[in-house]
């Protein structure tokens, strides 16, 4: 928790002054095309990876950021994260997550059914469906042929954006701006992560690198949780048309042969 | 209907001709279903079919999203999320909807390009030509106000974007546009009547299409040749043509299912791949996206109505001749409109007696241009209106203009056509007979 303080004061500071003011953002953008377990057709979310990135975010990105659409409860749904439903209720507890209740009209601790505390900073935006609201990959050309053959890159932007900053800074307007190659300019947020940031119950090594690309996909959980269920649901809506398309295709050629042997001079079977 | 001699429909039964005197409709189903259809119609005759599956899936799906949608300012963007997390397949649901409008448009301009290339839209179906135009101006009226319901920043801002347009026309646009928006802006009011607009429209749609199936079987379907069906004799209409049951429906679905493959792997794997990021993004009037960009279906057009610049000479021409009325602005939305309107006249602009581009060797040429014109400016719309852009938008749009009002006109005066088949029978027996292939020559038809 102080962790947290440290980092949420230290942002803010920061942000005091250029909260909600949108940065240009100038020269080229940089996104590295990370391999994520969930990639692809047949790509589906590594559960450990997905509860690691609940832990970055809860540790680091949720000192001044938001979930605001993702019910608490969704943590124990299949394709997420697999928390049990006590554990999802002991992450509540553990974590002091109160929501405002207008009946109330006070703030009480969350349920299961609650969602996640939307941004406490403000300037901060919701982390809900960022990696659906950022391309990674666009064109060339407006072509949209890097989109279709890497995906749309929201999950590799977050992941390039928490790793590629240049380290450079500048003042403007009385806070500091930080240089990031992803972001293609400068913008407010300093950098998150730093090695150890967080200490992994699965002993994984809680590099810079491993944590953003853990977080990432945990955002991309939280932007489309039924990932997994819409992919299957595509393979079995091809498995059953494509079955339906073959028999209509016999069918036609079975009523159509009397016509073209007709017309090929033979009578008619 | 449709004037080709072809068996009507008897009520055998008791129960049958009971009902046939009091309400005909056994027998108007089985006239439609059992219209003599050319035998010859190729694989470019079955996006009818696609595109009545589109609307009635459509409305299917829109019907129980609007079950869960809330039509507010403050909870559209919420209430999507909701549909996606908590409403039980609601983003499969969400999703077909989403996705179904591309698959709908993308069967509406093959359709299009269809009766362009074999002059579907020449006497007599003149008026199934513009019935379906209408359908087409009512799709991307519905199109564009479903756009809006998700409430986030291409949604915000493309209806402030088209919306504005008709700001731009002189002395009652500020009125005809805050009559339109419901108040000065974008904003709650708006949100309210593109809903209700939003599910009205695909019902005066679904009205509309019957009356275009009803005009085309009235005259009877074009086919690739553009030779009538021989209506003199039943003999030689049988010859010509084959019951739209079963051989067409068979068919038709057969090219439906095998889209629907390809329509699925989209929805399945890669459903935002058409849509905007910006999309989820809440709506925020104080924050302009950096590129305010329509939906692929409406590119062409947008790059039409960003062509006419103030730098254009004829704009500055109109300009002028008009005293100021008809400014850049007001140009670019005649001219976006325009871009339909002369689609429209086709029939009364192409002066060719030929109806199949098949036929016409010259017009071949001038067509494939205008195809790959049309993604021209889908290409030119999507880029920014700086450098090159807006020049490559303008040639594409003065050949736009050129191909209705130039070179159709032009053409059935200069072009010498080649020879056509005389029956669709001819043609048919030509491509399935023994020596088949080669169009156009006729068979030997040693049955006969």
């Amino acid at each position: 928790m102080l962790r947290k303080l440290v980092i949420s004061t230290a942002a803010a500071a920061t942000l005091a002054l250029s909260s909600g003011v949108a940065l240009a953002a100038g020269g080229e953008r940089h996104v590295e095309d990370y391999d994520f377990a969930h990639e692809g057709p047949f790509g589906r979310f590594d559960q450990t990876q997905l509860q690691r990135g609940l832990q970055v975010y809860t540790q680091v990105c949720s000192a001044c950021h938001g979930l605001r659409y993702v019910p608490l409860r969704t943590l124990s749904d299949e394709g997420g994260p697999g928390l049990s439903e006590d554990e999802v209720r002991a992450y509540i507890e553990q974590n002091y997550i109160e929501v405002y209740d207008a009946d109330l009209q006070d703030w009480r601790p969350a349920t299961p059914n609650d969602h996640f505390p939307g941004p406490s900073m403000q300037g901060a935006p919701d982390l809900s469906l960022m990696t659906k609201a950022r391309a990674g990959f666009t064109g060339p050309y407006g072509l949209a042929l890097n989109p279709l053959f890497k995906g749309m890159g929201g999950s590799e932007y977050v992941a390039s954006l928490l790793t590629h900053y240049t380290g450079s800074e500048k003042e403007e307007f009385g806070s500091i701006l930080y240089g990031n190659e992803t972001y293609g300019g400068y913008f407010a947020m300093s950098p998150p992560l730093w090695d150890g940031a967080v200490e992994y119950g699965d002993g994984t090594e809680a590099t810079v690198e491993q944590m953003a690309l853990d977080v990432a996909s945990f955002l991309t959980w939280t932007a489309e949780p039924k990932l997994m269920a819409r992919k299957q649901m595509g393979f079995t809506a091809i498995l059953m048309l494509g079955l339906l398309a073959v028999m209509l295709y016999l069918t036609n050629k079975r009523i159509w042969a009397p016509v073209k042997s007709r017309a090929k001079g033979y009578p008619a079977e | 209907m449709s004037g080709i001699p072809h068996d009507h429909y008897e009520p055998k039964t008791n129960g049958e001709k009971w009902l046939h005197r009091r309400l005909p409709i056994a027998a108007l189903m089985y006239d439609t279903l059992m219209i003599p259809t050319p035998k010859n119609l190729n694989w470019m005759w079955i996006w009818g079919i696609v595109l009545v599956f589109c609307l009635v899936m459509q409305i299917i799906t829109g019907i129980i999203l609007v079950m869960h949608y809330t039509p507010h300012v403050d909870m559209a963007f919420a209430s999507v999320e909701h549909i996606m997390r908590n409403v039980n397949g609601g983003w499969a649901i969400r999703y077909i909807h989403q996705n179904g409008a591309s698959l709908f448009f993308i069967a509406v301009y093959l359709h299009i390009f269809r009766g362009l290339y074999y002059g579907s839209y020449k006497a007599p179906r003149e008026i199934t030509w513009i019935i379906g135009m209408l359908i087409y101006l009512l799709m991307m009226g519905t199109a564009f106000m479903g756009y809006v319901l998700p409430w986030g920043q291409m949604s915000f801002w493309g209806a402030t974007v088209i919306t504005g347009l008709f700001g731009a026309i002189p002395f009652v646009g500020d009125a005809i546009q805050t009559w339109l928006l419901g108040g000065p802006a974008v904003d709650n009011a708006t949100l309210n009547r593109f809903l209700s607009l939003h599910y009205l429209l695909p019902f005066v749609i679904l009205g509309l299409v019957i009356v275009h199936v009803w005009a085309f079987h009235t005259t009877g379907n074009n086919n690739p040749t553009g030779v009538e069906v021989r209506r003199t004799s039943r003999k030689e209409a049988d010859a010509d043509t084959l019951p739209f049951w079963p051989y067409f429906v068979i068919k038709d679905l057969f090219a439906l299912a095998v889209i629907l493959v390809a329509f699925f792997a989209i929805v399945g794997f890669m459903p935002n791949f058409l849509g905007h990021p910006d999309n989820y993004i809440e709506a925020n009037p104080l924050a302009t996206p950096a590129h305010i960009v329509p939906e692929w279906y409406f590119l062409p057009f947008y790059a039409i109505l960003r062509a006419f610049d103030g730098e254009v000479w004829l704009v500055i021409l109109v300009n002028f001749l008009t005293a100021g009325i008809v400014d850049a602005k007001f140009f670019g939305v005649i001219a976006m409109f325009g871009a339909i309107i002369v689609m429209a006249l086709a029939p009364w602009l192409d002066t060719s007696s030929v109806r199949s581009g098949r036929y016409r060797p010259m017009f071949k040429w001038w067509f494939w241009i205008f195809v790959v014109n049309f993604f021209v400016l889908m290409w030119a719309g999507a880029m920014p209106a700086e450098g090159i852009y807006p020049y490559i938008a303008l040639i594409g749009s003065a050949y736009w203009f050129a191909y209705f009002l130039v070179i159709l006109p032009l053409l059935g005066v200069i072009e010498k056509p080649l020879a056509q088949p005389a029956t669709i029978e001819e043609d048919f027996n030509a491509h399935y007979g023994k020596t088949g292939g080669s169009g156009g020559a006729a068979a030997p038809t040693p049955a006969e």
